[in-house]
């Protein structure tokens, strides 16, 4: 279950078993009460915009017209058939607002106002989450990795190149997110790592919460790597920190070189932009330096890694910025030369002092 | 970007403080959301009166306090203001700029009374 936004509730599966879910009661304004499942998230799927003239008769008789517009989204096939919500924009000089519902009326004997402070991050629960996650993964000395990208990039692609390529070197974990199917943990699977697949159902976004549910089902020992493949979406996954310690956004030269101004939050939230399928350059009107150029004006300090995980082409590179990202390896050899050096100065000490005091 | 999501988060806030608080109805809810925190105010206002619905909060006026977007300029080593993630430094007109201020969404507070119980 999304515990930040509540969507995909009821819908949310870590490798197929559910995660939670429950009923709603609405009751609306002309009285009528229906309840249903909340297996939805309105906030996707596809949006539309409204340009349209409302009549509007009041209580008083008075009956005014205005236009308005709005942008809405809402995703369908849930089974859930409501009216609209009544979001008039309602224009007075630059103050527009939707509308305030049609109980706000205030009955008098009800006082007792106050004001009560908050001061509360809306995302708060979330990254109350996601600092769980991060210790947890520091503590393990786990390097995990949020990878974001619109659908079709090639994320599973390189995640199999990459696990190739690290074999033997530290252990790989996967945590696969899409809204359906648990393909892609498969393919991950096939390659030998282990792998959750966590479907979001309606859910357009990975968040820290499932990510702990996650990291249950694996068994995270010692120095390693945990890939998190989020939702393909450039927009949503964005806001939400699940914890890794390093977003990375993934654009293939397949679309638009333009991406990273079109959709700048992800850019701006990411350390490192892997530009892939670049094997298909040739073939394709990308023009990398402006690519480049325009995530940078997002991010000047994102880094970029070029690569190709079909052909292997740049692939050295990234794994070369893992190993940066893991940080020194404190390996048996590592340790053995500090005790070395260790000794070495306590002798010296030891001659030192024999030095002193003969002098 | 994830509008309902917001709500429902600034629902779930509402909720806690109700039950903490003992209040039972609120009149009035302001926010703080910076322009580049990647929020569509009005997508945010059509979510928002949606979520409310059957809540303490349904009749409640939603108040957004806008807060500017702020970056460090790296050529000019200062903090502008810009009004877009992908915007240039207004002084070196160069794109070097970090956001740094102008990410946030916080509830600020709410106005709330609460139903003197029936004698």
């Amino acid at each position: 279950m999304c515990t930040v936004c509540g969507c995909g509730e009821g819908e949310t599966r870590v490798e197929g078993q559910p995660t939670g879910g429950h009923a709603h009661e609405h009751q609306h304004a002309d009285g009528t009460v229906h309840s249903h499942a909340h297996p939805h998230h309105h906030g996707h799927e596809h949006s539309h915009e409204h340009a349209h003239v409302h009549e509007h008769r009041h209580a008083d008789g008075t009956v005014h017209a205005h236009a308005h517009d709005h942008a809405h989204a809402h995703g369908h096939g849930t089974g859930h058939d409501h009216d609209h919500p009544h979001a008039h924009v309602h224009g007075q000089g630059d103050d527009f607002h939707y509308g305030h519902g049609p109980a706000h009326a205030h009955a008098p004997g009800l006082s007792q106002e106050r004001m009560v402070r908050i001061e509360q991050d809306i995302l708060g629960k979330n990254n109350a989450y996601a600092e769980n996650n991060r210790n947890l993964f520091e503590t393990n000395g786990i390097l995990a990795l949020n990878l974001v990208s619109s659908p079709g990039s090639g994320k599973t692609s390189l995640l199999t190149a990459t696990i190739e390529r690290l074999r033997g070197r530290y252990p790989v974990s996967v945590i696969e997110g899409d809204q359906q199917t648990s393909n892609d943990a498969e393919r991950i699977r096939a390659t030998g790592v282990p792998a959750v697949q966590v479907n979001t159902g309606k859910g357009c976004h990975l968040d820290a919460h499932m990510i702990g549910h996650a990291v249950d089902h694996l068994k995270l020992e010692g120095r390693g790597l945990l890939l998190i493949e989020n939702v393909g979406n450039l927009v949503c996954p964005s806001a939400f920190d699940l914890g890794e310690a390093h977003k990375v956004v993934i654009l293939s030269v397949t679309e638009g070189e333009d991406k990273p101004l079109k959709y700048p939050d992800m850019f701006n939230a990411s350390d490192l932009m892997i530009l892939n399928k670049v094997d298909l350059l040739p073939y394709v009107d990308f023009d990398v330096e402006r690519c480049i150029e325009y995530a940078r004006r997002i991010n000047p300090r994102l880094e970029v890694l070029q690569l190709s995980a079909r052909t292997g082409e740049g692939m050295d590179a990234w794994l070369n910025w893992l190993q940066t990202a893991m940080g020194p390896e404190a390996s048996p050899a590592a340790v053995e030369d500090v005790e070395a050096l260790r000794r070495r100065v306590a002798e010296l000490e030891a001659e030192l002092q024999a030095v002193r005091g003969g002098g | 970007m994830h509008e309902m999501s917001l709500a429902e988060g600034i629902l779930r806030i509402i909720e806690e403080q109700a039950a903490a608080r003992g209040f039972d109805r609120v009149l009035r809810v302001r926010l703080e959301v910076g322009r580049l925190a990647g929020v569509e105010i009005e997508a945010l206002r059509f979510s928002f009166d949606a979520v409310m619905r059957e809540s303490v909060a349904e009749s409640a006026v939603l108040e957004i306090v806008d807060v500017p977007g702020q970056g460090w300029c790296l050529d000019c080593a200062a903090t502008v203001e810009i009004d877009a993630l992908y915007a240039a430094c207004p002084h070196c007109g160069g794109y070097r700029v970090q956001a740094s201020g102008g990410l946030e969404m916080r509830v600020l507070d709410l106005e709330v009374d609460t139903t003197d119980p029936l004698p």
